[in-house]
C-alpha cells in the first residue's frame, strides 16, 4: 500500500488540476457553479494532497514517480524538502488566487477558457515544483508557458495580443537556448537525477568550459522567466492581463518557477562547491545586484500602479538569485526564504491593485490620493505589503534581507550591503509616496469609474488580500516556529552545506 | 497468414476501388467501411512477425526473382504502414461528412482515396526499383486526382502543375532505374546495392532517381509545386498529402541511400542533402509566416518540416536515423490533425483567410483547440512527439559535435512556433466591434472528433517512444557504426 502511494502520490498531485482544467473546459462557458466547485474543490483537494506528501516527506519517505522517456532518459516527479516548499506556497497560494479570480471575473467573458488553463498552469508549476531531473523540469516549464501564454491575452485586445508576442518572444527563445544547454549537458553527463550537493560534480574540472558555457545556457533559459535583466523586458508588459493573471505570473508560478530552476541548477545539479570552483557564482551575483537596482530605480519611473510593482518584481526575484549565486548558508537561507516572501507579499499587492481598478478604476499612482479612507481594509493590506517589500520588520521582506546581507558577509562579499542598502533606500522612493497618498491625501470628489460590486465578491476579494496580507506578517512575526519557512528552509540548507 | 495480410493490404483496397463503381448507391457507405477498418487489423500479424524476425518476405503470387515481383517488410515499412493506416482511420472520419459515399462526390472521392491507400501499402512492400516507379506513379496520380474531386479552378490548376512536375521527376526516376539495369541486370534493392560498385554511372543514376524522387517530396527548392496542391486541395485529401504522399518520396531516397548506396564515399553529397533541408526549414518557414490564408499556412509549413528528414543524410547515425523516423511519424499524426481541424474551418466559415479567423475560440472551440495541441507537436514542445523527434536530433548532432546543424533545430523550432502561434492568437483576438458574419455552419462533431484524435495521438507519441525507436533501431542499415 505504501509503495503505492509513494509511486503514485506525486503525479496524482500533479494531475489533479490538470483534470480539473479539462472538466472545466469540458463544462463549458455557461455551467458557472459547477465551475466554481470544480476550482475550488481541486485547490483544497490539492492542498490535502501536499499536506499527505509532507507528512510522508518528514517520515522519511520519499514519494517519486518515474516513466522512461528514451532510453535512459526518465520523467521523474519526487517530492524532497525543497519541492515541498514551491508547492506548498504555489498551491496555498492558488487557493486563495482562484477565490479572488472568481470574483474578479464575476461579468468577464470567456471564463471556461480562463479557469481552464489557470488550473492547467498550475498543474505545471507543481510539475515544475516535483520535477526529479533537469528534462522533467524542462518539460512542464515549457508547459508553463504554453498554458500560460492564453491567460496573458485573455482579453483579446490588440495590447493583450501584443503583449502576449513579447511573452513568447522571450519565453521560447530562452526555452530554445535551454534546451541546447540541456542536451549539451545530457551528453555530457546523462539524465540525472537532482541530487543535493550536485549530480555532476565528479565530472571535474577537465570540461571546466564546457559545464560554464552549460552554465550560461542554462542561465538564459532560466533568466527569462526569472525577469533577470536584460531578459526582463515581457513581465511588465504582461501587465495588461487581468489581476489574478498578474498573481499567477508574479507570484505563484511564472518568475518563481525561473527562479527555483536556477536554484536547482545551483544546488541540485552543479552543486555550490562546483559553481564556486568555475567561478560562476560572483558573475550571476553581480547579474543579479545589477538587475536588483535595475528594477528598483525603473519603478521609480513609472506612473501606472500595476507596471510600478511589475518593476518591483523584477528587482525583487533577482534577491532570490543573489542569495544563491553568493553561496554559503546563510545567504542560500536568505534566497530561499525570499522565493517564499515575495510570493506572499507581492501576491497582496497585484490583489490590492486588482481591487483598486476593479471597484474604483483607479490604476494610476495619482488616483490614489485618499483611496484609505474609501477602502480602508485593502488600503492596510496594500500598507503590509508595501512596507515588507521595503523589508520594515515584521514583516517577512525583513527576514530575507537581514539574512541576505548577514550571508554575504559571511562569504567574504560586503559589497552585496551596498547593493541591499541602495534597493532598500529605493524601495522605500517608489512606495512610501504610494502609502502617503492613500493614507495622508484628501479623496477626490468623485472616482474614475466606480462600480457597484455585490457583497459576496467584495469579500471574497478583500478576504484574499487580508489573507496574503496576515500570511506576509506571519511568516515574518512567527519566524521562529518550527512550520515557519524559515525554518524549512533552514532544514534544506543544512542538506546543502553539511 | 502474414502472407494473406500482406496481400489483403494491397488487393482489399484495390478491389474495393472497382466494387464502389459497381455497387448500389446505399451499400457505398458500408463498402468503405468494409476496405477501411480491417487494415489495421491485417497490420497485426505482420507487426508480430516484423518484431520477432526484423522483416519479412515474400514472393507474389509464389513466383521469385529474377521474374517474380518480391515484397519485403522491416521495421521502417511497417512504421509508415501504421502511420498510414491510422490516417486512413481518422482522416477518412472527416472525409465521411465530406464526401459521403452515397453522394455522387462520393463516388468520385472514394475510389481514389482507395487508390491512394492500395498504391501506398504496394510501395511501401515493394523492394525493387522498378516496382517502386509503378507504385509511386500510382500514388501520384491518384493523388493529384483527389486534388482534383475540388472543382474549384485554383486547385485544379495546382493539380494540372503538380501532374506536369510529376511527370518529369518521373522519366528522371525511371532514367536512372534504367541506367542500374542495364548495368548490373537486377533491381532489386538489396541485390542491387551489392553489385552496384560506385562509380560514375551507377552515381549518375543515383543522382537522376534522387533528383526525380526530391521533386515528388517536394524538398526545397523542388517544392513549388506542394503549396498550391496541397493548399486548395480538400481537407481531407491536404491531410493525406501532407502527412503520408511525399513521405513515401523520401523513404525511397532513404532505402536507396542508405542500402542500394550503402557504404559509397560521398560526404559532398551528404552535406549538400542536408543543406537542402536547412534551406527547406528556414526558407518554408519564412513563407509560412507571411502567408494569408490557413490552409497555405499549414502547407509552407510541410515544406519547412520535410526539410528535417534531410538532416539523417549529414548527421548519418542510429541517433539521427532514430530522430528522422520518429519526426516523419510526429509530423504526419500532427500535419494530419491541422489539415484536418482547418478543413473544418474552412468548411464552416466558408474562407481560411486568417483575418477571418479572429474570435473563433468561442465559436469553434474544438476545432481551435486541435489546432493548439497539433501546433504545440509541431514546434517540437513538450510533452509531444515533435519533442522527442527534436531531442533526438539535437542529441545525434551533439555526438558529431555538429554545433550548426544545433543551432539549425532550434531555430527551426523557434520559427514554426512563430507561424503557428500566429494563427492561434488571430483566433484568441477579440477586435471591440464585432463583424461576426452569421453564416457559420458547425462542422459535424466527427469532423472535428477525428482531428483531436489525430492531434491527441501526436502529443501521445511523446509517451509511446520506446517501441518505436527500438523498431526504427531493427531497420537501421548502420552505414555508420552507432
Amino acid at each position: 500500500m505504501i509503495p503505492l502511494l509513494l509511486f503514485w502520490l506525486p503525479l496524482v498531485t500533479v494531475l489533479v488540476s490538470a483534470v480539473a482544467g479539462l472538466a472545466i473546459f469540458v463544462a463549458g462557458e455557461r455551467r458557472q457553479r459547477l465551475r466554481t466547485w470544480l476550482n475550488l474543490a481541486a485547490a483544497v483537494l490539492k492542498l490535502m494532497l501536499i499536506a499527505l506528501i509532507g507528512l510522508l516527506v518528514m517520515a522519511g519517505h520519499t514519494p517519486e514517480f518515474r516513466i522512461s522517456l528514451l532510453p535512459e532518459l526518465d520523467l521523474v516527479l519526487r517530492a524532497d524538502a525543497l519541492s515541498m516548499l514551491f508547492a506548498t506556497l504555489s498551491a496555498l497560494l492558488w487557493l486563495v488566487t482562484t477565490i479572488y479570480a472568481i470574483a474578479y471575473l464575476e461579468h468577464a467573458p470567456n471564463r471556461a477558457r480562463f479557469f481552464g488553463f489557470f488550473s492547467l498552469c498550475v498543474a505545471s508549476t507543481m510539475g515544475i515544483a516535483m520535477a526529479g531531473n533537469l528534462v522533467t523540469f524542462f518539460i512542464f516549464y515549457e508547459l508553463l508557458t504554453l498554458t500560460t501564454w492564453p491567460l496573458v491575452v485573455h482579453t483579446g485586445t490588440a495590447a493583450a495580443i501584443a503583449s502576449g508576442r513579447t511573452y513568447l518572444r522571450y519565453t521560447l527563445t530562452g526555452s530554445a537556448v535551454f534546451l541546447i544547454g540541456l542536451v549539451w549537458l545530457y551528453g555530457l553527463a546523462g539524465g540525472q537525477d537532482f541530487i543535493a550537493g550536485g549530480t555532476i560534480s565528479e565530472l571535474g574540472l577537465d570540461q571546466d568550459w564546457s559545464l560554464r558555457i552549460i552554465f550560461l545556457l542554462l542561465v538564459i533559459g532560466m533568466g527569462v522567466k526569472a525577469a533577470l535583466f536584460p531578459l526582463h523586458a515581457w513581465l511588465p508588459k504582461a501587465m495588461v492581463a487581468p489581476a489574478p493573471v498578474s498573481a499567477l505570473l508574479h507570484a505563484v508560478a511564472v518568475v518563481k518557477a525561473g527562479a527555483f530552476g536556477l536554484v536547482r541548477v545551483i544546488e541540485d545539479v552543479y552543486g555550490p562547491a562546483l559553481v564556486s570552483e568555475l567561478g560562476l557564482g560572483l558573475p550571476l551575483a553581480i547579474a543579479a545586484a545589477f538587475t536588483i537596482i535595475y528594477g528598483s530605480a525603473l519603478a521609480l519611473f513609472q506612473t501606472d500602479i500595476k507596471k510600478r510593482l511589475a518593476f518591483s518584481t523584477v528587482s525583487q526575484v533577482s534577491y532570490i538569485i543573489l542569495g544563491v549565486a553568493i553561496g554559503g548558508p546563510v545567504a542560500t537561507i536568505g534566497g530561499l526564504v525570499h522565493l517564499v516572501h515575495q510570493g506572499l507579499m507581492k501576491i497582496t499587492l497585484f490583489f490590492c491593485a486588482g481591487i483598486f481598478a476593479n471597484f474604483l478604476g483607479v490604476k494610476k499612482i495619482s488616483q490614489l490620493d485618499g483611496i484609505g479612507r474609501r477602502l480602508p481594509w485593502t488600503s492596510a493590506c496594500f500598507t503590509i505589503g508595501a512596507l515588507g517589500m521595503i523589508g520594515l520588520p515584521p514583516v517577512a521582506g525583513f527576514i530575507s534581507k537581514w539574512y541576505l546581507g548577514a550571508g554575504a558577509v559571511a562569504a567574504g562579499q560586503p559589497w552585496v550591503i551596498i547593493v541591499l542598502v541602495t534597493s532598500t533606500l529605493l524601495n522605500a522612493a517608489y512606495f512610501l509616496p504610494l502609502l502617503k497618498r492613500i493614507w495622508l491625501h484628501d479623496p477626490p470628489r468623485q472616482w474614475p469609474a466606480e462600480v457597484q460590486v455585490s457583497r459576496l465578491e467584495t469579500a471574497a476579494m478583500v478576504g484574499s488580500s487580508i489573507t496574503t496580507a496576515l500570511f506576509s506578517l506571519a511568516v515574518g512575526l512567527l519566524a521562529g516556529f518550527p512550520l515557519s519557512p524559515l525554518n524549512w528552509v533552514t532544514g534544506i540548507v543544512t542538506e546543502y552545506f553539511p | 497468414m502474414t502472407e494473406a495480410a500482406l496481400a489483403g493490404l494491397v488487393f482489399l483496397p484495390l478491389l474495393g476501388a472497382c466494387l464502389l463503381l459497381l455497387v448500389p448507391r446505399q451499400w457505398r457507405t458500408a463498402l468503405v467501411l468494409l476496405v477501411v477498418v480491417p487494415l489495421p487489423v491485417l497490420l497485426l500479424p505482420i507487426t508480430a512477425v516484423v518484431w520477432q524476425q526484423q522483416a519479412v518476405q515474400m514472393a507474389v503470387a509464389g513466383h521469385a526473382l529474377p521474374l517474380g515481383i518480391v515484397w519485403r517488410v522491416d521495421a521502417l515499412s511497417l512504421l509508415l504502414l501504421w502511420l498510414n493506416a491510422f490516417l486512413l482511420v481518422f482522416v477518412g472520419l472527416q472525409a465521411l461528412t465530406r464526401f459521403p459515399p452515397a453522394t455522387p462526390a462520393g463516388l468520385r472521392f472514394w475510389p481514389l482515396w482507395l487508390l491512394l491507400a492500395a498504391g501506398i501499402h504496394a510501395l511501401l512492400l515493394s523492394a525493387d526499383l522498378f516496382n517502386l516507379y509503378v507504385t509511386l506513379e500510382l500514388v501520384t496520380l491518384a493523388g493529384i486526382g483527389l486534388i482534383a474531386t475540388s472543382n474549384r479552378p485554383a486547385a485544379l490548376q495546382a493539380a494540372m502543375r503538380y501532374l506536369l512536375l510529376a511527370l518529369m521527376a518521373s522519366l528522371l526516376y525511371l532514367l536512372g532505374v534504367g541506367l542500374i539495369y542495364a548495368e548490373i541486370g537486377t533491381l532489386d534493392l538489396y541485390e542491387a546495392g551489392n553489385l552496384l560498385e560506385p562509380g560514375l554511372l551507377p552515381a549518375t543514376a543515383m543522382v537522376l532517381m534522387i533528383t526525380g524522387l526530391l521533386v515528388k517530396a517536394a524538398i526545397f527548392p523542388l517544392h513549388a509545386w506542394l503549396p498550391a496542391a496541397h493548399g486548395n486541395a480538400p481537407g481531407p485529401v491536404s491531410a493525406l498529402l501532407s502527412a503520408i504522399v511525399v513521405k513515401v518520396s523520401i523513404y525511397i531516397v532513404w532505402r536507396l541511400w542508405f542500402w542500394t548506396a550503402e557504404g559509397w564515399p560521398m560526404p559532398a553529397l551528404e552535406l549538400f542533402l542536408g543543406l537542402l533541408g536547412a534551406g527547406a526549414i528556414l526558407y518554408g518557414s519564412a513563407l509560412a509566416l507571411v502567408q494569408k490564408r490557413l490552409k497555405m499556412v499549414i502547407a509552407y509549413s510541410t515544406v519547412a518540416q520535410l526539410g528535417y528528414l534531410m538532416l539523417i543524410f549529414p548527421l548519418a547515425s542510429l541517433l539521427a536515423w532514430q530522430a528522422a523516423g520518429f519526426h516523419l511519424v510526429s509530423h504526419g499524426l500532427a500535419k494530419a490533425a491541422l489539415f484536418v481541424a482547418a478543413g473544418n474551418i474552412l468548411a464552416s466559415l466558408g474562407t481560411d483567410r486568417l483575418r477571418r479567423l479572429a474570435g473563433l475560440d468561442q465559436r469553434l472551440p474544438l476545432d481551435v483547440f486541435t489546432l493548439a495541441l497539433a501546433s504545440v507537436s509541431l514546434m517540437g514542445l513538450p510533452p509531444s512527439g515533435g519533442f522527442i523527434g527534436k531531442w533526438l536530433f539535437l542529441q545525434a548532432a551533439w555526438e558529431q559535435g555538429a554545433w550548426g546543424w544545433m543551432a539549425l533545430i532550434a531555430l527551426g523550432g523557434l520559427l514554426a512556433a512563430a507561424y503557428l502561434f500566429r494563427i492561434l492568437a488571430l483566433t484568441c483576438f477579440h477586435p471591440r466591434s464585432h463583424g461576426h458574419s452569421s453564416r457559420l455552419r458547425e462542422p459535424p462533431s466527427r469532423a472535428s472528433l477525428a482531428g483531436l484524435l489525430l492531434a491527441l495521438a501526436a502529443i501521445g507519441l511523446g509517451f509511446a517512444s520506446a517501441p518505436i525507436l527500438t523498431m526504427l533501431a531493427s531497420a537501421w542499415p548502420g552505414v555508420i557504426a552507432p
